[in-house]
């Protein structure tokens, strides 16, 4: 792997943010640094400087940078127990909202958000609920909004929707054709999609549940504390906040503010706010 | 000390559970953003890979598999060497692909030390043989012999 100087990541990544607003500045570095090497092997660019030329010269290569910079790992019902969890520990909650709020931040390509809606569905909650999608790159939103995928999306899908709770049959959900499948366009009616930045946009909506998976672990804890502190002015009193199977509030200054839910899966609940909203 | 197994992804390591030691070391799954504390033995968990941030803390990702596998060895390794310098060092033991060989490279590149076990005390040699294709310094050693080295440089 290419040695990543700090001097040019730096330059590079305030390159990017001065001429596209987006904002890398305060990631996790270490996986960062393999995705940077990685672009600079594909693009046999001599130097990060280098690289930097090319995109702020060229709108369309730094599209396809962007890409390599951001994960888009995502499958349907990721972690399934954790959907049960939502089934049994949330869902029951929100029945009591006549209105329901739900922000998913870092979407990615939609497989997260279509679980949700189907679970949603299953559970009598998709006509009061609103699910608003953000992700920092607005190509994987246009494909999230298109409800159409690979159909070899579609084994996972059925093991994980079973594992996850589900009480249909997965195939009720999508059609398939020409290799693709795609999923009933009434899943995504009660959806908005939307382009925001966890590390530079304020809070956007009042929500009674948050899903960030598998976000925090590309933060630096500076950047996690940040976004920690837009969910908490997110949220409503005692809204729920998700986050990655594999992710921790446990060296977090606000840790205190929110409670466990559910031993084992990481699905909490705002008790205070850090400050009062303005 | 931190390990990387090859594991299926969807298992649940509870390394405390498998692993049973006479030496005072706890062993523990590796946590985001959790400081490196010496006393432990970290494992990565299964379908991240691990990686060591300069801070000394460690960092997941789930970012596509390295030489098939999620947690990888090299993206650990690599990571040590930048981190870690010359004080990392790398042990590559059995397993039945290349993972771990630019790994060792790089930490050897970085002045720290390699071990690698002994292709005819591996049950699948070719992790190691492949590890000592690209580090032919590398010390090596049967199981036995790795863990005395290992203690050895622990107390140095």
């Amino acid at each position: 792997m290419t040695k990543i100087d700090e001097v040019e990541r730096h330059l590079f990544f305030e390159g990017i943010y001065l001429k596209y607003g987006y904002d890398f500045r305060q990631y996790a570095e270490a996986s960062l640094d393999r995705r940077l090497a990685g672009l600079l092997g594909d693009y046999q660019a001599s130097s990060l400087l280098d690289l930097l030329k090319r995109a702020l010269r060229e709108p369309e290569e730094f599209r396809k940078i962007l890409g390599s910079l951001t994960i888009n790992t995502s499958e349907f019902f990721r972690d399934p127990t954790f959907f049960k969890v939502l089934r049994e520990s949330v869902f029951p909650v929100l029945k009591t909202y006549s209105k329901v709020t739900i922000w998913s931040a870092g979407c990615s390509t939609g497989e997260e958000v279509l679980s949700l809606a189907i679970a949603l569905k299953e559970e009598g909650l998709d006509r009061r609920a609103t699910i608003h999608a953000t992700d920092i790159n607005p190509f994987v939103l246009k494909s999230a909004k298109t409800g159409i995928f690979e159909a070899s999306c579609i084994p996972t899908f059925n093991k994980n929707y079973a594992a996850a709770g589900g009480t249909g049959t997965p195939s009720q959900y999508y059609g398939a054709e020409y290799g693709l499948v795609r999923f009933n366009p009434d899943l995504l009616e009660n959806v908005v999609f939307s382009e925001h930045n966890l590390a530079t946009d304020a809070a956007f909506l009042e929500a009674h549940l948050i899903l960030c998976r598998n976000v925090f672990i590309y933060f630096s804890r500076e950047l996690q504390e940040r976004a920690l502190e837009l969910f908490a002015r997110s949220l409503v009193h005692k809204g729920f906040l998700a986050l990655g199977s594999k992710e921790t509030l446990r060296f977090s200054s606000l840790a205190p503010n929110f409670q466990a839910v559910s031993p084992g899966e990481n699905v909490f609940s705002l008790l205070s706010r850090s400050e009062p909203k303005p | 000390m931190i390990v990387v197994q090859h594991l299926h992804p969807s298992t649940n390591v509870t390394p405390s559970l498998i692993y049973r030691s006479r030496a005072r070391l706890s062993f523990v799954e590796a946590e985001d953003k959790a400081p490196i504390e010496e006393g432990h033995v970290y494992f990565a968990p299964a379908d991240y890979h691990l990686l060591v941030e300069k801070t000394f803390r460690f960092g997941l990702s789930s970012d596509r598999h390295v030489q098939h596998a999620r947690p990888s060895i090299d993206v650990l390794f690599e990571s040590a060497a930048i981190a870690y310098g010359a004080d990392a060092c790398g042990v590559v033991l059995t397993g039945a692909n290349q993972d771990g060989a630019a790994g060792l490279r790089a930490i050897a590149d970085e002045g720290g030390f390699a071990m690698v076990q002994d292709a005819a005390d591996a049950e699948f040699p070719l992790m190691p043989s492949s590890a000592l294709k690209a580090v032919p310094s590398a010390r090596t050693g049967t199981i036995a012999e790795i863990a005395k080295e290992l203690s050895r440089i622990s107390r140095s």
